[in-house]
């Protein structure tokens, strides 16, 4: 039953980033990337983890594409598109790809994995990982905190405005 | 291990090959960036499929990496478009040709 659910993931996440590449409208794009990214989620726990499944939600699908939100709409990219076709054609497949992904939550948590086969399936507990993070990987750790507060200082330089001669 | 890994590796990759022909085809900066985005999570299944095969969980460790720079790449990156927007007013990646690549 497991790999029921994880192919049916996987065909919904195929299927959401398939709608989500050919869309005009950004916004749109972000909504069907923010449903596959929810399959993927789904997939990552289905396969033994649970911790990068739930970064996959917070951070994914909560932060990065929020940031593509925010910054489509403060720009105004879809300002100028008109809806074409009869409106069920826009939020029908949304709505068929998050009840699908409802769907296979409710049957995940009807049906925990872990204890559906007699063997015990690899799972990472969020203690496992953490132990081997900071006990293997403690240098790379601190690299990455490095490289995030760098990004911060060059988003910073880049957005900051006035008091520079903007070249033509 | 629920799947074969075969199957695993199918999806990332047709997920992947989408990601790239988003990032190949498409005009739109911010397009390009969310085809980015879909080819480092299609990775991010592969590293994850390949930790579940091999009952080790460097995959994993390898993923929340991808997650952090991925994160700071997209605050850079679209700091950048914000940038690019108010300089040239568009978004067309043909625009911006000043180098005459």
């Amino acid at each position: 039953m497991p790999a029921v659910i994880f192919y049916l993931l996987g065909g919904t996440a195929l299927a959401a980033t398939l709608m989500c590449v050919t869309r005009r409208n950004p916004v749109h794009a972000v909504i069907y990337l923010v449903n596959a990214l929810f399959a993927l989620a789904l997939m990552f726990y289905l396969l033994g983890a649970p911790l990068v499944a739930a970064w996959e939600v917070i951070i994914y699908a909560g932060a990065i594409m929020v940031l593509f939100l925010f910054i489509i709409m403060m720009l105004e990219l879809s300002a100028e598109q008109h809806p074409s076709g009869p409106g069920w054609l826009r939020w029908g497949p949304v709505i068929l790809l998050s009840l699908v992904l409802l769907g296979a939550t409710l049957l995940i948590l009807a049906l925990d994995p872990k204890a559906a086969e007699p063997v015990p399936l690899f799972y990472v507990t969020p203690r496992k990982f953490a132990r081997a993070l900071f006990e293997r990987y403690p240098l790379a750790v601190e690299i990455v905190s490095f490289q995030l507060l760098f990004a911060a200082v060059g988003a910073f330089y880049l957005g900051r405005t006035g008091s520079r001669k903007e070249e033509p | 291990m629920i799947v074969p890994f075969g199957h695993v590796l199918a999806f990332s990759a047709a997920m992947f090959l989408m990601g790239l022909a988003c990032v190949l085809a498409r005009r739109n900066i911010i397009m390009i960036l969310i085809g980015v985005e879909i080819m480092l999570n299609a990775v991010g299944l592969t590293l994850v499929g390949a930790s579940a095969l091999w009952q080790d969980l460097d995959g994993q460790i390898f993923v929340l990496f991808i997650m952090a720079m991925t994160s700071a790449e997209v605050s850079i990156s679209l700091a950048l478009v914000v940038y690019l927007r108010r300089r040239k007013g568009t978004l067309t990646a043909d625009a911006f040709d000043g180098m005459k690549g």
